[in-house]
């Protein structure tokens, strides 16, 4: 729009020296479920497609699912669907014009933290 | 684009430590950004140490008195030294405000004095607005009529004139929009949280006749739709505003006016 970088300007530092915020934390979060989400499906996906494929495939997948290491990552994705459901749900309360005060927004951060937290407990002793 | 380390001739080195000040018993140490366009040097932290017995208790106060005692090639912006002007907006323990309604004792430890992030820096303290004003001046700042221009004056409500209010104290500082991820890798099409607060501050006035136009020109992907309620705008104002709310109304009224 303008020119603005006369001469050899540095760029003043931005992450470097920001503090984060609760709301940027759990911005920023909403963003790495989502991405995260991504590969735990394929995941899922992988899974099915080896059911479809035969024994062998399946074994395979399974194995690898299953394992601690297996148990781990689902366990992990469970806790980021829950964090990234939550936090559609705040964006979905913004959508109104609503929440946008900061304690009001503070608040909402907190509940997406604590509920995917305590949403994900549930979610591992009911299955 | 998001580039999360700094271009290679904006890295930080570790500058000059400056004397302690002979004789005093209440020492309060600041570290300070520096750059000098002439020395062809990259940017670096300067040390210095402030008497707080014998200077004033905002920020601004130990800036002053660090460029009368201590260095004279100090650069930093202020005018007004009472939070009207905005010239003193500056990186101050890792959040943006002004320097001058700034107290020392909301500083616990160091006091980190940066420039606005994620700008280019004229010198020192000092970033370059250019871009940030003419996003400023592409919201259209003003009162757009077509109506005949009454007699008298353009009446309002006392209603309509209350929905003003949290949106004109803005003094133009730029710490809201330089706080923004958002702006901070969009910035160049991104609008920012000052620009959209003022867009919006123009939106809901009674007496303009231009809204339907001020949305069209504002509903574009990057514009207004960058903003992903991040409310490091909010966080930070030193007027106390609230952009990320005026951007969320800006938002409703897209979806209102087309259901």
């Amino acid at each position: 729009m303008a020119d603005v970088n006369r001469g050899n300007r540095p760029l003043s530092p931005h992450l470097q020296i920001y503090r984060p915020q609760l709301t940027s934390i759990t911005s920023i979060l909403t963003r790495i479920t989502g991405n995260a989400l991504l590969i735990s499906g394929l995941l899922i996906v992988w899974w099915f497609l080896a059911a479809s494929y035969g024994p062998e495939a399946f074994a395979t997948a399974d194995g690898v699912l299953t394992s601690w290491f297996g148990d781990l990552v689902l366990a992990l994705s469970v806790l980021g669907l829950w964090y990234h459901t939550l936090a559609g749900v705040r964006h979905l309360i913004w959508d109104t014009g609503r929440g946008f005060e900061i304690e009001t927004a503070e608040k909402l951060g907190w509940a997406c933290l604590g509920g995917s937290v305590l949403l994900t407990l549930i979610t591992l002793i009911a299955v | 684009m998001v580039q999360l380390t700094l271009p290679k001739n904006s890295r930080i080195t570790t500058g000059k430590t400056w004397p302690k000040p002979e004789g005093a018993k209440n020492v309060r140490k600041f570290q300070i950004y520096r750059w000098n366009p002439d020395d062809g040097k990259n940017p670096c932290v300067d040390t210095y140490f402030v008497d707080l017995d014998t200077c004033g208790p905002m920020i601004l106060d130990a800036l002053i008195k660090i460029k009368n005692e201590i260095d004279p090639t100090l650069t930093f912006r202020r005018s007004c030294r009472e939070g009207i002007c905005g010239s003193c907006a500056m990186n101050i323990d890792g959040i943006n405000t002004l320097a001058c309604i700034y107290g020392m004792d909301e500083v616990k430890g160091d006091v980190k004095i940066y420039p606005l992030p994620h700008m280019p820096v004229v010198k020192d303290l000092i970033p370059d607005l250019t871009h940030f004003y003419a996003q400023h001046a592409s919201i259209m700042p003003w009162l757009e009529t077509k109506t005949n221009t009454p007699a008298k004056e353009w009446k309002q409500s006392v209603e309509d004139r209350e929905k003003l209010d949290g949106l004109y104290e803005c003094v133009m500082c730029a710490c809201c929009s330089t706080s923004c991820p958002s702006y901070w890798w969009n910035g160049d099409r991104y609008l920012g949280p000052a620009a959209l607060l003022h867009a919006y501050r123009w939106i809901i006035d009674s007496r303009d006749e231009a809204t339907g136009e001020r949305l069209d020109e504002l509903e574009d992907p990057f514009k207004l739709y960058r903003c992903h309620t991040i409310m490091n705008c909010a966080k930070t104002c030193p007027k106390g505003l609230n952009p990320a709310k005026a951007i969320g109304s800006i938002k409703k009224m897209m979806v209102e006016r087309h259901v």
